[in-house]
């Protein structure tokens, strides 16, 4: 057949052009009212009380309620603790009752006819604030004297979370020719998934069930957090679907106030009620991304090889914890500094540290782009100190190809291996399609006639397909619970099947790649496969999208639910030809005698006969129907190198990306468009990081950048069109080979568009810059030197 | 307060406070929940319909202003069952991942493609500046509108 | 996302508009709304009385007048952009209007609404200023001509009175020989509004600089002429050298506003920056070289 590894079109596509899916926001229910919640305008208060009176009497008002109306619900759980060390936890109310930490939490809901309504009544709530002292920087609010969030986080700490070998790092530096440091800041970003988050919930009295929609990557998980921590109740009296996801990037994972309070208020006021979040509220009230401080220092040979590399991280979680904010920046981010590099010593610490700023979670890449940008950084520093050319010290220090498996040093990855990898051959095939050597000639060109050009390489690594759950579960490693994923496959009498999986679809696609694996595995056309997913009712338990765990893991869960499948086939075609079950191949479709392809059963015939069920070998249930639960012995790493080439306007300090060549090796493929699409939207993101985003608040707590006319998500004549290829490596650690490709672009392109900035600004004596590297601030470095290049 | 407008094709009327957007009145009022809204500072695009055959942003239209035009919305464009050669476009050059910001991106492409039959990579980019996407990089975006250039 | 609550008119002519203004002190115009209705929806403005003056055929047409062109209050910023009247005698306004926005917001937001909300960002102040405009404007008096020079005169403040609608904007011809005229923007990121604009219409005679007029947008809370650099020009040939002397000093005496996108520093050099682009793109379009 060959469907796996070919570009079909995706199959979700109809309904999207057509305007018919549902999304959120598109839902209405019978009698369905509308929530708007009251958001704090202080960073850090206490609220000494709460009058809603004007506010219930307002014609429309079906309820106002406040934090106090909602303290038999637990505080939502944090998941994902620091691990190995004590963590200071401190997780949101569905409203906070007394405090707030970070502008944009909730303080009180209306609940009205309509959502005009309910907005005009927020006007009329009135809060009595006690505005505290304020700090939204994470160094700062470790320091004496700084203002003090949370009576258990002393100096604002959540935790202190190590890795490595710290002596061993220290005399390596100690040893080495020379050591560079430098302070990188990796800035706050805002996600902007182009559907803001939602909530629709409603409450049957009878059977005392809740069904709450939601805007969620996880929905499986969310019923879990909800049912289990937060209202103390059976998971069996809440259902929870994901509608139509319009993009999530990390931040539809959790857990938030906003969906806890929807279930509460369709109990209480007895009646479906929906809540659809503003983009105003998404910036301040869904999770943002990245914010570190780090500090790096490293040890290099005069020769380029790398020594020790030790980096101290503060990492900002925000005013309260968001789901699994701790874990990120610990076990996603300092088990991945040794990046595709052969580093005898590194000692990463990271300290986690709360402010008064909206919560920081996951965000597409998800620590490992901040681990990357720290290294390509790095490389770059070195290259620049030591003179040699940038790519020269990455071939010097990668790790051969015939090393693999690869174990990091000092134990940084907890136990797990670098599965495959050949880096070399994707910086090669990229300098290729640069041509590298007429690009530097015309670098060389240009800057004569005062034209400043520059190339930035990333080569990187990622950790994708989160979850043995031996390791992430392990109690050192603080998730404490297993990350595996599920798959059915029912396959009906007429011979159509419906796989449920455990993966959440939110733009990925999966309801084409994982037919596509279906098909493949059974022989049938892939038009012949329904992909369903989303809906806590009649599906097994999954955890989710994110991490690009989705083919690595519940792609394979897929993949070996039709195994299941084609020998319970076999077992019954056996039957049905009356030959032995080991003289029987499975192929094209069909069981057939080995050698004797006339005497054969197509997979069609074989459903039929298991459906019906009237003739079946002694002891076999009818019905061809298996489960599969797959936990991977292993992650996956993925790998490749991406090359920027920019122009810098000296007038104005403007950059312009004029090519962006990424080649990636995701293992193997799926479905070609779709990782193209992946590593397209993946570059963007991560550009934008490097030239235009970057939240701001003021010392007030306020977020300054707090709208899409102040943040500069990228418009399409911002971008460059991307130049992309692969190599194709195999992963070893799952049956599919796959290794996974959501977040490559946005792990590699944020340090390749820095290192080109900064290669323009080479003449001008510019070693680094922080990001974004805004027209001025470009501008400025080109112009601190007296403008001379 | 009225508002007769056509529709898809359809006359269309509704009884709404003058404080309606237009688009809150497609969708809550006449069901046509294709039309999307992605941002409250019309910079985002989703919401894009064609009124009086021009794209606007129905997000910063009142209804009451769109009394007696001609809305055209992401559901009403599909012909004899055949898709509109913008929505084919998109489908065939994997112009979409989550598909949010689709219809929005579908109406601009059309009014962009009116006025430019056969538009360079560059009007495109800049034809589709107010609209945002999130997913795709706008790669396949371009190559969707040159393709419907192409085929229109 | 939600606006509050307002009485709404929709007047058909401008004398019904003016009444309604007259008994609703409060009351806002709307034209295209895509100045008031962001405020609106923030809640950010919240006027009692909206008085939509969309709806009023007097205030639509572009219309040649001999030696200038007269706009409708409501003409879109598309109709401008496409106009090929404006694109043949007075290509400036095209040209900006092309600037604005986005397509969408240009197929709605107008040039009168624009005008009036006097948004310290917006282009067209540039132009006005550039040309010279002149605004028509019309109270319970009657009507009135403003120079566009003493239009704009603080942060979203002009001259027009509370009661007055903008009903038409005229504009010079330039395309006469010799005549230079361009715009030259830096927009923000985001918004895409200018974070500096610069017009510039030269009109060359016996290859010196005969009239040259400067108007500069987005750096400073209001619109204004560069008037420094235009003496600096004014009677001289446009030499390289003579052009850079302007651009220099076409920020003099701007007090310019800074924001965490940039600073005050910054905006006054991206106006020099943008002055010399303008400048020499206007000296080569008043040789017809491009």
């Amino acid at each position: 057949m060959g469907v796996l590894g070919q570009s079909i079109k995706r199959r979700e596509d109809p309904r999207l052009i057509t305007g018919e899916a549902k999304f959120l926001d598109d839902i209405q229910l019978p009698g369905l009212v509308h929530a708007a919640i009251l958001r704090s305008p202080f960073a850090h208060a206490k609220i000494k009380s709460i009058n809603t009176d004007q506010a219930k009497a307002y014609p429309g008002v079906i309820g106002v309620f406040t934090g106090k109306d909602f303290m038999d619900l637990n505080p939502l759980p944090c998941a994902w603790a620091a691990g190995g060390v004590k963590n200071n936890l401190n997780t949101p109310r569905c409203l906070e009752p007394d405090r707030v930490t970070h502008t944009g939490m909730g303080v009180a809901v209306v609940v009205a006819q309509d959502r005009y309504i309910a907005e005009d009544a927020l006007a009329l709530i009135q809060v009595d604030w006690e505005p505290l002292p304020v700090v939204t920087d994470a160094k700062k609010a470790t320091e004496p004297g700084a203002p003090q969030l949370h009576e258990n986080a002393p100096n604002n700490i959540e935790c202190e979370w190590e890795c490595g070998d710290a002596a061993a790092t220290q005399a390596a530096l100690d040893g080495a020719d020379v050591v560079i440091k430098q302070t990188l800041i990796n800035q706050r970003l805002i996600p902007n998934s182009m559907e803001t988050r939602g909530c629709a919930a409603q409450y049957n009295p009878a059977s005392e069930e809740y069904t709450v929609w939601m805007t969620s990557q996880a929905p499986h998980v969310m019923r879990l957090l909800m049912t289990a921590f937060v209202f103390g109740i059976p998971e069996t009296k809440m259902r929870v679907i994901s509608p139509q996801v319009g993009g999530g990037f990390g931040t539809k994972i959790y857990l938030y106030p906003e969906y806890v309070l929807m279930a509460a208020l369709s109990k209480k006021i007895g009646c479906p009620v929906k809540w659809s979040e503003t983009r105003r509220e998404n910036y301040i009230a869904t999770t943002h991304g990245r914010d570190h401080i780090t500090d790096i220092e490293i040890g290099v040979n005069k020769d380029g090889a790398l020594m020790g590399l030790h980096v101290k991280t503060y990492a900002n979680m925000g005013g309260i914890l968001s789901t699994i904010a701790p874990g990120i920046p610990t076990t996603l981010y300092g088990r991945l500094l040794s990046g595709p590099y052969k580093i005898p010593h590194i000692y990463c610490h990271v300290s986690n540290v709360y402010t008064n700023t909206a919560m920081v979670d996951a965000y597409r890449g998800a620590g490992r782009p901040e681990a990357t940008y720290v290294l390509e950084r790095a490389m770059d520093l070195v290259a620049n100190e030591l003179g040699m050319d940038p790519t020269a010290v990455r071939r010097k220090n990668f790790i051969p190809s015939d090393e693999f498996p690869y174990t990091p040093a000092d134990n940084i990855l907890a136990g797990l291996t670098y599965d495959s990898g050949n880096y070399t051959l994707t910086l090669d095939k990229a300098l290729d399609m640069l041509d590298y050597t007429g690009f530097r000639q015309e670098q060389e060109q240009a800057r004569k006639k005062d034209k400043y050009l520059g190339v930035g390489f990333s080569s990187y690594i990622e950790l994708c397909g989160v979850a043995p759950s031996a390791w992430i579960g392990l109690p050192g490693q603080g998730w404490g619970a297993g990350l595996w994923e599920s798959a059915n496959i029912r396959m009906h009498l007429t011979g159509k099947v419906v796989v449920t999986t455990g993966s959440q679809n939110h733009g990925q696609g999966h309801e084409t790649t994982m037919a596509q694996i279906v098909a493949d595995q059974l022989g049938i056309p892939v038009e012949d496969v329904l992909v369903e997913h989303s809906d806590t009712a009649g599906a097994p338990f999954g955890y989710g999208s994110y991490g690009s765990r989705s083919g690595a893991v519940g792609g394979v869960a897929v993949y070996r639910a039709a195994e299941r499948i084609k020998e319970k086939a076999k077992r019954l075609a056996a039957h049905m030809l009356e030959a032995n079950v080991q003289d029987l191949v499975y192929q094209d479709g069909k069981v057939m005698v080995k050698g004797t392809p006339a005497a054969s059963k197509t997979i069609q015939e074989i459903a039929l006969a298991s459906a019906v069920g009237y003739s079946l070998p002694e002891g076999m249930e009818p019905f061809l129907d298996e489960t599969s639960y797959y936990d991977p012995p292993n992650c996956t790493y993925p790998f490749g190198t991406h090359i920027c080439v920019v122009e810098v306007d000296k007038h104005t300090g403007s950059t312009r990306i004029l090519r962006y060549v990424a080649v990636d090796d995701v293992g193997n493929v799926i479905n070609p468009m779709i990782v193209d699409g992946q590593v397209h939207g993946g570059i963007a993101q991560g550009a934008a990081q490097a030239l235009y985003e970057g939240a701001v608040y003021d010392d007030n707590g306020t977020l300054v950048s707090g709208s899409l006319m102040d943040y500069a998500v990228p418009t399409a004549h911002m971008l460059p069109s991307y130049e992309t290829a692969r190599t194709v490596t195999p992963s070893p650690v799952n049956p599919l080979g796959v290794k996974g490709a959501g977040e490559t672009g946005t792990i590699a392109s944020t340090p390749a568009v820095v290192n080109a900035v900064l290669d323009a600004l080479k003449p001008f004596g510019v070693k680094h810059l922080d990001m974004p590297l805004t027209p001025e601030k470009v501008w400025r470095a080109m112009n601190s030197n007296g403008g001379k290049a | 307060m009225k508002v007769t407008m056509r529709v898809n094709g359809q006359t269309r009327e509704a009884d709404i406070e003058p404080r309606w957007l237009l688009v809150h009145v497609l969708r809550e009022k006449m069901g046509l929940t294709g039309t999307n809204v992605g941002c409250d500072t019309s910079q985002c695009g989703a919401c894009t319909v064609l009124m009086d055959g021009m794209a606007v942003k129905s997000c910063n239209v009142l209804a009451v202003q769109a009394d007696g035009a001609d809305i055209t919305t992401i559901e009403g464009l599909k012909t004899d069952g055949a898709y509109h050669p913008v929505q084919q476009a998109f489908w065939d050059n994997h112009g979409l991942q989550c598909g949010f910001c689709t219809p929005g991106m579908i109406m601009t492409s059309i009014d962009l493609l009116r006025e430019h039959d056969n538009p360079s990579d560059d009007t495109i980019r800049r034809g589709l500046e107010g609209n945002l996407c999130r997913c795709t990089g706008y790669e396949n975006i371009v190559r969707s509108v040159r393709d419907a250039a192409d085929k229109m | 996302m939600y606006p509050a609550s307002f009485e709404y008119y929709a007047p058909t002519s401008v004398s019904e508009a003016l009444a309604l203004m007259a008994k609703n002190a409060d009351a806002r115009l709307l034209a295209g709304g895509h100045s008031l209705l962001p405020a609106m929806k923030l809640r950010l403005a919240t006027p009692p009385t909206l008085i939509d003056i969309g709806k009023i055929k007097d205030l639509t047409g572009i219309n040649d007048l001999g030696d200038k062109v007269s706009l409708g209050a409501l003409t879109t910023h598309c109709q401008v952009e496409r106009s090929a009247l404006l694109k043949s005698v007075c290509p400036l306004l095209p040209e900006v209007a092309s600037h604005i926005g986005d397509r969408q917001v240009r197929n709605r937001g107008t040039i009168g609404g624009s005008i009036a909300h006097a948004d310290p960002a917006a282009d067209y102040p540039a132009a006005l200023l550039a040309l010279g405009a002149v605004i028509e404007a019309q109270g319970s008096g009657g009507k009135r001509n403003l120079n566009a020079d003493d239009l704009f005169t603080g942060l979203f403040q002009t001259a027009l009175n509370a009661n007055e609608i903008v009903t038409a904007v005229h504009v010079p011809k330039t395309d006469g020989a010799g005549n230079g005229v361009a715009y030259a923007k830096f927009p923000h990121p985001a918004s895409r509004y200018a974070i500096a604009g610069v017009a510039v219409w030269v009109k060359i005679e016996n290859d010196s600089v005969a009239n040259i007029r400067i108007g500069v947008t987005g750096a400073a809370d209001h619109a204004q002429r560069a008037k420094k650099a235009e003496a600096a020009l004014q009677g001289k040939p446009m030499t390289d050298e003579n052009i850079a002397g302007s651009a220099n000093v076409a920020a003099d005496g701007l007090s310019t506003m800074g924001d965490i996108f940039a600073s005050a520093d910054y905006r006054a050099h991206l106006v020099n920056t943008l002055a010399l682009q303008a400048l020499n793109q206007a000296h080569a379009r008043a040789h017809g070289w491009h």
